[in-house]
């Protein structure tokens, strides 16, 4: 088993604490005038991203987490499961509802997508930061209601759904910035 | 303003020439200090054939071919010149001081380079309040700070905290450290928690005011101060603090040679448990002791942490002309 003393952390090391991967975002040694030195470590949880505060004993180790991030392909789900593939080597793999998490929303059938493997399964997918999905739901445009702040809801075709001007009809393909959520712009035909 | 470090090509020094310029006016200053008071400044080996055997010091080693010694002889870089000083003191040199380089293993950040700078000086005849003086007026000359204000070990940890670090239980220091919000890591001893504690939950406040200093520390972190039996007996050790940057640590000195002996030993049955290599005894500033040593009091500062206190700046690099990354 790999291991890393504190002498070698640093920003993006992947350790393993308390049985789960994390990643170092701050290292910081401190040490009073005489005794022992301590390392103040800032590390996310990679299954969960809550980013969290520890301290180590300078000159303690830690087990290395075998992670590791890689684009991959999304094929499809069977409502329970969620699997990927590997372009390169054509290898798949599977993940669930809590894995995928909310990238599942924006995973359109062979759309390229990010995947952190953790002993070679998924922990986290995340989608691409932009990506063009149709619209299959959203009520005609009323003009001159601003009731809803020149908005209205529309569902994609993936099933997520995001808030698109008034003029923006049933049937078009827009594009969304996947970190906020946020309708961008209509794409032209 | 200065660029960032990491913007400036790896060639150049990290230090701003004008930075360089005010640690070189610094270092004229301490000296013209020290003059005044007819205090020696001396120089002494910083390869040592002996190091301090403290379990949280690691001395660099170094081999060495000359003639006279031992094919490929060990030596250790020094981590402070303090055990060849006490020597020229129970050699009968009065007061002195020296302005060095030492080198500690393991520590580099934004206040620590392996090689740095230390002011180290020994006043005979003073206790750990008359060093404590004579700091404050050295700090009023290089910083311009005003008169330190002092506090116990004891005061400190009951005034902020509630809790007495010389009584305290274990657990009481547990709750301690979650209630500053500081997580504790596996397997800390008391004298961790309370160094913990020291470090995270109240050096950052300490001396914005003025200079602060701490004194008289739990008898189990004397490291080499003589212990006042009291009740409560108390380390006769002092730390300084300005700005909430740890400057400055200083012993009125323990000069009992069986004592000595005892600690050291006690340190390198330590270091044994905790599988650090062992480390060779200094027997020459053993002897020393045992030929006397003068009742004396002796502080270290940290001079690069003083120049980015002048400097204002925020990390070593910035006082440094290369530190280790381009060294």
């Amino acid at each position: 088993m790999a291991t890393f003393s504190t002498n070698q952390f640093r920003p993006g090391l992947k350790i393993l604490l308390d049985g789960d991967p994390y990643s170092i975002v701050e290292n910081e040694m401190v040490k009073p005038g005489k005794g022992q030195a301590f390392n103040r470590v800032r590390v996310r949880n990679l299954k969960t991203g809550r980013v969290i505060d520890k301290t180590f004993k300078s000159g303690d180790t830690v087990e290395a987490a075998d992670v590791i991030e890689i684009e991959m392909q999304y094929l499809y789900t069977d409502g329970e499961k969620w699997y990927f593939m590997n372009p390169s080597t054509y290898e798949q793999v599977e993940t669930d509802e809590a894995g995928v998490g909310d990238a599942g929303q924006w995973l359109k059938e062979q759309d390229p997508c990010s995947v952190t493997l953790w002993n070679g399964l998924p922990i986290t997918v995340t989608a691409q930061a932009f990506v063009e999905l149709k619209i299959v739901q959203t009520d005609p445009g009323v003009r001159g209601d601003t009731s809803s702040g020149g908005t209205k809801p529309a569902t994609l075709e993936t099933g997520a759904v995001v808030k698109v001007p008034l003029f923006v009809q049933e049937g078009e393909v827009i594009r969304v910035d996947t970190r906020i959520g946020e309708y961008i712009s209509r794409v032209g035909k | 303003m200065a660029s960032s470090p990491s913007t400036v090509p790896a060639w150049q020094p990290t230090a701003s020439l004008e930075n360089l310029r005010r640690r070189a006016a610094l270092a004229a200053e301490i000296r013209r200090f020290f003059a005044e008071r007819g205090v020696l400044e001396v120089e002494t080996p910083q390869l040592g054939a002996a190091t301090v055997p403290d379990l949280h010091l690691a001395s660099l080693e170094v081999r060495l071919d000359a003639p006279g010694l031992a094919p490929t002889a060990k030596f250790y870089l020094q981590t402070s010149p303090e055990l060849a000083m006490k020597r020229l003191l129970a050699a009968g040199s009065g007061p002195i001081f020296q302005l060095c380089k030492a080198y500690r293993n393991g520590e580099a950040g934004a206040r620590h380079n392996p090689e740095f700078t230390l002011l180290e000086w020994y006043r005979p005849g003073f206790d750990h309040h008359q060093l404590m003086d004579e700091m404050s007026e050295l700090l009023g000359r290089t910083l311009g700070a005003p008169p330190a204000e002092r506090q116990s070990y004891r005061e400190l940890f009951l005034g902020r905290l509630g809790l007495d670090p010389l009584e305290a239980g274990r657990e009481e220091l547990s709750a301690a450290l979650t209630a500053a919000e500081v997580p504790e890591p596996a397997g800390l001893d008391r004298d961790g928690a309370l160094q913990l504690l020291l470090a995270c939950a109240l050096e950052p406040g300490l001396g914005w005011q003025r200079p602060y200093f701490l004194y008289d520390f739990p008898p189990s972190q004397a490291a080499l101060a003589r212990i006042d039996p009291g009740p409560p007996p108390v380390a006769q050790r002092f730390e300084v603090y300005v700005r909430g940057l740890e400057l400055a640590n200083g012993f009125h000195e323990l000069a009992d040679p069986l004592e000595q002996r005892r600690r050291f030993e006690a340190d390198l049955e330590a270091r044994a448990r905790s599988g650090l290599p062992r480390v060779a005894l200094d027997q020459a500033f053993l002897a020393a002791l045992e030929a006397g040593l003068p009742a004396c009091s002796g502080v270290a500062l940290g001079f690069d942490r003083l120049v980015m206190l002048a400097t204002g700046a925020r990390s070593i690099d910035e006082v440094l002309s290369f530190p280790i990354e381009r060294a």
